[in-house]
């Protein structure tokens, strides 16, 4: 009697759990693939029924985001900056981390304290004075050179960018590199290696999967960006990124109503995202736990 | 001998850059913060005025900067409570029981952190549209009459941006906690089963303290991030409209400092805002002190 009592209120409990879950997994799905399926309706089927299913495939509003709304031009600029800080922030970053964890020098300590405090830095705090350095050496740049060339510069994002990940990144790899014994280095320089050859031969390829982490985590962060983004290109006519051009559009939407547009500009700015993530979803959740202090 | 000569100039040439990026683009910013907001500066001259705390004094007195203080505060304390009650629940569920496609619930519940914020804001904009919003719509479905609630109005903004914020926070939480509740033991939980110990007893006698120093943890760097994470949704999805019903602190500094050029003011806010910041996780940190359990 006892028994069975209990099995039918473990098969409560067990329905109880799968609807929750399976609840909670739909506000997630439907929302995103809402805007798969809103990006192929024609405009007038954004005044019926929002559940109705598309007519059919209106491509026309991906040229139309691609051209008319710029995005295709925005999305190169995405992909520069991208690509462009991640490749300055490796360079920076792994042999600063390999130094700061794996030698004894003066004033380590005090470097890993700062780098540390760093983590508590929140970009969007300082984006202001970023801007404000960036005006002001413009204005100095215009008085020697006759022109200023750091704002609306997509390098300067770029670097700015790779700068305020720094903290993470070095906390991230720097925790990686002094769980390596130190006879690799010690075998290294025996048979005749230097310091630097040590670093990229032997080191840097251990580090691989935290490597791997790093991008991955910097990847999403530097895409999906846009107050440091819309800050510093903040000119109106000039280039922009995905995130930022976005933005304009949904803005402009409230008042010309290019729904077919706004969505197949919301498709190009997540797809890269998401294809990303459904193929390296397992090392993400796992570097997680690594990576758990992100802000 | 060499190698000794060597060791210096090669640790000076792995840390040098990384420390001249730190510096320039975080650590001079970050105390432009605070020296700025002792200043007054206007748009289009490098001229600043020493003001002393008249910034301050001013932003006492400032009713809008009041209640953007009150409207994080109320995120702060709601988005953490609703997302971490639901994260830890959430991942004991999954953690603990056997549950049928778990690996694809993780991926799912993953999805909102790898979407731009603008994404995600632009997504809940066409959800709470008035007319064609999906919500309204499964509100008159559900309630058999035509329900044309103002989500993006002012009496209901804030339940709307709450919303959307522990949509996106949730399931990285959730994932984290899954990690780090993989790791108690499953005889702990056999052995107060054996004791009588039912699942909401075995919850809060077993994982939640065995597990602490994680939540503590992620709860403080929370704090930072959702001060942080408020801002990047204003702005993306009501501007801190209408009326400034929706304007957070961060939200407010920037409207301040970078829209109207009231650099001196912006920055007062800023270095307000960083002191409440870091004054509140040391408050929780200090709240949350348990002795650490070992397993």
């Amino acid at each position: 009697m006892e028994r069975t009592k209990k099995t039918s209120a473990d098969r409560l409990y067990k329905a109880f759990i799968y609807v929750a879950l399976i609840t909670l997994a739909v506000t997630i799905i439907i929302p995103v693939a809402w805007v798969f399926m809103a990006s192929v309706k024609e405009n007038s089927e954004f005044y019926g029924n929002p559940w109705a299913l598309p007519a059919g495939f209106y491509i026309q509003n991906f040229a139309d985001a691609w051209g008319k709304a710029r995005m295709g031009e925005y999305m190169l600029n995405s992909v520069l900056v991208t690509a462009l800080a991640l490749v300055i922030l490796l360079v920076v970053a792994l042999p600063a981390a390999y130094a700061l964890s794996r030698f004894e020098f003066r004033g380590r300590k005090l470097l890993n304290a700062a780098f540390m405090g760093g983590l508590f830095i929140n970009v969007n705090y300082i984006v202001v004075p970023i801007f404000l350095m960036l005006v002001d050496g413009d204005k100095f740049l215009r008085g020697l050179l006759g022109d200023g060339l750091l704002l609306n510069n997509i390098f300067v994002l770029a670097v700015v960018y790779a700068s305020t990940a720094l903290p993470f990144t070095v906390y991230l790899l720097s925790g990686y590199f002094s769980t390596l014994a130190h006879d690799y280095e010690e075998a290294a320089y025996i048979d005749g290696a230097g310091y630097g050859r040590t670093m990229v031969k032997i080191i840097f390829p251990m580090a691989q999967p935290s490597i791997i982490t790093v991008i991955l985590f910097n990847f999403l962060s530097f895409w999906n960006e846009y107050i440091i983004a819309m800050t510093l290109l903040s000119d109106p006519k000039g280039g922009k990124t995905l995130p930022v051009g976005l933005m304009q559009l949904t803005q402009a939407q409230q008042s010309a109503a290019q729904y077919g547009q706004l969505y197949a500009g919301l498709v190009l700015v997540m797809l890269p995202t998401l294809i990303l993530y459904i193929c390296v979803q397992k090392k993400l959740t796992q570097g997680m736990t690594l990576g758990g202090l992100k802000g | 001998m060499k190698k000794r000569s060597g060791r210096n100039g090669f640790i000076f040439l792995c840390v040098a850059p990384a420390v001249i990026l730190f510096v320039v683009f975080m650590i001079i910013p970050t105390l432009n913060v605070f020296r700025m907001s002792l200043f007054q500066r206007s748009a289009y001259s490098t001229k600043e005025d020493f003001v002393g705390l008249q910034n301050f004094t001013r932003l006492m007195s400032d009713a809008n900067f009041i209640r953007s203080m009150q409207n994080t505060i109320l995120l702060i304390v709601v988005v953490t409570i609703v997302t971490f009650a639901f994260a830890l629940v959430f991942a004991a569920i999954l953690t603990r029981e056997k549950i049928k496609g778990q690996n694809f619930l993780r991926i799912v519940f993953y999805i909102p952190n790898i979407l731009s914020v603008v994404v995600i804001s632009a997504i809940f904009s066409a959800i709470y549209d008035t007319n064609n919003g999906t919500l309204n719509s499964l509100l008159s479905l559900f309630s058999g009459k035509t329900v044309a609630v103002l989500w993006k109005g002012e009496n209901m903004v804030m339940v709307s941006l709450i919303i959307a914020m522990v949509w996106q926070a949730i399931g990285y939480y959730m994932v984290m906690y899954m990690a780090s509740m993989a790791s108690v033991p499953q005889s702990l939980y056999e052995s107060a089963g054996l004791d009588g110990a039912g699942r909401i007893t075995q919850f809060f006698q077993i994982t939640l303290p065995l597990i602490w120093t994680n939540i503590r943890t992620t709860l403080t760097f929370f704090i930072i991030s959702t001060i942080n994470m408020a801002f990047l949704f204003v702005k993306a999805m009501t501007s801190g409209g209408p009326n400034g019903a929706s304007e957070v602190a961060l939200s407010y500094m920037y409207k301040q400092a970078y829209t109207n050029s009231s650099y001196g003011y912006g920055m007062a806010i800023g270095a307000l805002v960083f002191v409440f910041s870091f004054g509140l996780s040391a408050l929780v940190n200090v709240v949350t002190k348990r002795e650490p359990l070992e397993f």
